[in-house]
């Protein structure tokens, strides 16, 4: 072999070894979990958990729990809006685990042939009317966020949070006049820690992840409208037995006591 | 313009990962067309939402290159023909938005235009203007992630330009703002125009920069690019695709233009 | 009222250090091989560049004087300048490259391009006030160069090379025309060239510049009379060897002597045609007194004659006719003497 093709077939093969490396790695893993664990030991390898945005910080400390428990697994998260979350799996992407802010949006992927078994609701959410610190604004209720001198963020229509404050701002009668409107409740949870958003409806639970840079002011329809989150395994997870240890981790314990530090109401 | 056509072979080894890399740079184009839902597109394109995110876009590209050439033109000539010091340390600060992520610019934006920022903050206290969630924030980010494209095209410009031109104008009596202007100028035009084309594909295209600073919001803020990342994460995968292309012909459009320029003046 | 510039810069390479003057209405051509510093000098006189050292004035103003702090900007000298390649700014029309100096100095479009196109006029190029720098020839560009850098009057005018865009076709007209509009003109002209024919028919006088230094100057037909230097002698087409006189005699510093036809006393220059030289198999009987074994370095066509460069005591340049090459039969490496007669020397001191 001359020098010049054995330097091309390195890089060829070099090539494929990128470009095939995730999928490589994650069915060694699921081939491990399978073969050499027996189905009662302890699951391992890779699970990879797509979640709703307003579950990024209860998730984590969940996985930082379960590590104790299982130290051979390891949990990687992808965190978004969850109706995009969605529109990834169906197009295709490798995941086990997919946790929404809604069954909506479950219910498409559901659709989507992409959940094995039936979705399980293991927490539920209500809006804040979130405000930054001191309350520059004066908000005082739902009321506010018609005023078009206040800068009003909400989340898109489309998104469980967007949907939500809509189905809340219908029950009180209230006409926004939202300045933006986010994809993503986390960014406009932000607007408001920065005091650029003088109010915003965010879940509560997002309201107190960002501690003391924002307040929130009772609204007391908030009461009628409850997301619920959902979450599935994936039917082809590469990992089905860590996919399924985690999502009883997130139904069961240590799950519920996390959720509901951080604000969730648990079924 | 060559005119050798003796040896066309390719070597392998340069052919396969040269096909490779063509792969992986056309073929997402190549799946939005192919999933591109073509029945629906007259319908989708001629939608308020993408009308209305349409004329914002171009109205800001274009508002946002007046605004790179006016104040990118004159940084681009201090950086090529004036010795001052400091020089190349103001040559890696103009041109840092190349390489900077555009949402840690939009990141930065608001901490120094935001209500509670650097300037901003003195603007809504003093005059009670703030700058997020308005068009003139969708602007101010695509200055801030296109000019640099301008600045870098027409510094090019200015060096290879033939100072003496300058010197005999000077000779001829000329204040350097007149030979800036009727002599300097016309003699880099082509590459002030190429800087500005460039500038306003970028403009056109920034989204990062753009949606953590001016927020998303229809008619204000909500160009092309948001309008089709809100109608991917709203699930609505259709929509994003015929934007997508849209943006996409657009781009190809101004790029092909510009290789033919280039090329007809080599 | 006149240019007296004494100028002195280091830059790279060269180190320039020279003086000179031009009178008003006068042309003086600045000659000197590639890299002698020539339009270095005219940069700094232009104001381009500013002076290390030295001092230039201008009909009585100070333009430079760095140790005074004194450094005039360009577009306040009335110094005017037309470079080799003209330099017409491309995307103006004819009329207004040479309405531009008067425009920049604040006089109305109408009036400038009205007194443009009287230059233009009196620069033979009438009807092309519309065309395009590109579409012009070389000598109208040059035209247009010169009536723009005159329209404003400048006390100065500096030429850089200003034939060498030419091809040689049109290099005779051009330079006539150039001298005549030059004529025509009341301030002081500097020329630069490498070109010795140029330099002669331009210039009331020739200043020599070499490696940054004046090593020669005078009117036309002194320089090419009597060089001065290697470079001068070889552009003008004459051996020069240097000695010290004594008498009727001349000794060169490698021992050789040579007979002069009048007296002369301490060093001096030696110059005499390559023609006057005649080459010989062995020593000639005759009246010439100066006669030297040489041995053949080159020879080379040079006109209807051959060139031949002979090293020895005393190198000489000989021209001779191909039928002598042959009846001698020359070739590098070969034996000759050469001759010359002292009346056919001229010798002046050094």
């Amino acid at each position: 072999m001359s020098r010049a093709r054995l330097a091309f077939a390195v890089t060829a093969a070099a090539l494929l070894t990128v470009a095939c490396g995730g999928d490589d790695g994650d069915d060694a893993a699921a081939g491990a979990a399978s073969t050499t664990a027996p189905a009662d030991d302890a699951p391992s390898g890779t699970v990879t958990v797509l979640a709703a945005a307003s579950l990024t910080e209860s998730f984590e400390t969940l996985s930082d729990q379960l590590r104790a428990t299982y130290p051979d697994l390891e949990i990687v998260y992808s965190f978004g809006p969850s109706s995009g979350l969605v529109e990834q799996l169906l197009a295709g992407a490798p995941a086990d685990v997919l946790a929404t802010a809604d069954t909506k949006t479950m219910d498409e992927a559901v659709a989507g042939g992409v959940v094995d078994g039936e979705p399980r609701i293991f927490a539920r959410n209500t809006l804040a009317l979130a405000v930054p610190a001191g309350n520059p604004g004066d908000v005082t209720g739902l009321a506010d966020l018609a005023n078009p001198d206040l800068r009003i963020a909400i989340c898109e229509p489309q998104v469980p949070c967007g949907g939500a404050a809509q189905r809340l701002l219908d029950a009180a009668g209230v006409t926004a006049a939202p300045d933006t409107l986010t994809t993503d409740v986390k960014e406009a949870a932000s607007l408001v820690a920065l005091g650029e958003a003088d109010a915003a409806l965010i879940y509560l639970t997002d309201a107190a992840a960002e501690g003391d840079a924002v307040e929130t002011i009772d609204v007391p329809e908030s009461e009628q409208v409850v997301n619920d989150y959902p979450v599935a395994v994936l039917t082809d997870a590469p990992n089905p037995d860590g996919a399924w240890a985690v999502a009883d981790a997130i139904t069961g314990e240590p799950g519920r006591s996390i959720l509901g530090e951080a604000g969730f109401l648990t079924p | 313009m060559s005119r050798r056509t003796a040896d066309l072979r390719v070597p392998a080894a340069l052919l396969i990962p040269a096909a490779l890399g063509v792969a992986i740079l056309v073929l997402p184009m190549v799946g939005l067309i192919a999933r591109a839902p073509w029945g629906d597109l007259p319908s989708i394109l001629t939608s308020d939402e993408v009308l209305t995110a349409l004329r914002l876009s171009l109205v800001t590209a274009t508002v946002a290159t007046g605004v790179a050439l006016v104040c990118g033109v004159p940084i681009a000539w201090l950086l090529a023909r004036t010795a001052l010091p400091g020089r190349s340390v103001l040559r890696g600060l103009v041109t840092v938005p190349l390489v900077l992520p555009p949402v840690v610019g939009g990141v930065a934006l608001l901490m120094v235009f935001g209500r509670r920022g650097l300037v901003g903050g003195w603007l809504y206290d003093t005059f009670g203007v703030s700058l997020p969630f308005t068009t003139e924030a969708v602007v101010l980010a695509q200055v801030f992630v296109a000019m640099p494209f301008l600045i870098v095209a027409v510094e090019g410009a200015l060096r290879t330009a033939d100072r003496r031109y300058e010197d005999v104008a000077a000779t001829l009596g000329a204040t350097s703002w007149t030979t800036f202007r009727r002599v300097t100028l016309p003699a880099v035009m082509p590459g002030v125009l190429a800087g500005a084309v460039l500038c306003w594909a970028r403009a056109l295209g920034e989204f990062g920069a753009t949606v953590t600073f001016a927020g998303s919001f229809p008619g204000t803020t909500r160009t092309l690019p948001l309008e089709a990342y809100v109608a991917i994460n709203a699930g609505d995968s259709d929509v994003a695709i015929v934007l997508s292309l849209l943006m996409i012909a657009v781009s190809v459009t101004i790029l092909i233009g510009l290789r033919e320029r280039w090329i007809g003046a080599a | 009222m006149s240019l007296d510039a004494d100028l002195t810069l280091r830059r790279g390479d060269l180190e320039l250090r020279a003086g000179f003057a031009v009178a008003p209405g006068e042309v003086v051509a600045l000659l000197g091989p590639n890299g002698a510093g020539k339009s270095t000098a005219l940069q700094l006189l232009a104001g381009i560049l500013p002076l290390d050292a030295g001092r230039v004035e201008l009909d009585g103003v100070t333009l430079d004087d760095p140790a005074a702090g004194v450094h005039v900007r360009p577009r306040d000298r009335r110094v005017g300048m037309v470079v080799q390649d003209y330099l017409l700014f491309p995307k103006m029309s004819v009329l207004e490259n040479v309405a531009f100096g008067l425009r920049s100095r604040g006089l109305p479009r109408d009036r400038a391009r009205a007194e443009a196109r009287d230059w233009l006029v009196r620069m033979g190029l009438d009807g092309y006030e519309r065309r395009r720098p590109g579409e012009l020839s070389g000598g109208q560009a040059q035209r247009v160069a010169l009536a723009r850098a005159l329209i404003v009057e400048p006390r100065l005018l500096l030429l850089d090379e200003p034939l060498a865009a030419l091809d040689a076709g049109t290099r005779p007209a051009v330079r006539a025309e150039l001298r005549r509009h030059l004529g025509g003109y009341d301030g002081c002209t500097l020329v630069v060239t490498h070109d010795p024919l140029e330099a002669m028919v331009l210039g009331d006088r020739v200043v020599v510049l070499e490696r940054g230094r004046v090593v020669q100057h005078g009117e036309p037909a002194e320089v090419a009379r009597r060089p001065r230097t290697d470079y001068v002698a070889r552009l003008v087409g004459l051996n020069l060897l240097t000695g010290t006189a004594s008498g009727r005699t001349a000794q060169l510093p490698s021992g050789a002597v040579v007979a002069l036809a009048h007296d002369a006393t301490g060093p001096v220059h030696i110059a005499f045609p390559p023609v006057a030289v005649t080459l010989s198999p062995r020593r000639p009987d005759g009246s010439a007194r100066n006669a030297w074994p040489l041995v053949i370095a080159d020879l080379e066509a040079h006109g209807d004659l051959v060139r031949v460069t002979a090293d020895g005591a005393v190198p000489v340049l000989a021209d001779v006719t191909p039928l002598a090459v042959a009846d001698l039969g020359l070739e590098p490496g070969g034996q000759v003497w050469a001759s010359v007669k002292a009346s056919e020397i001229s010798v002046y001191p050094a």
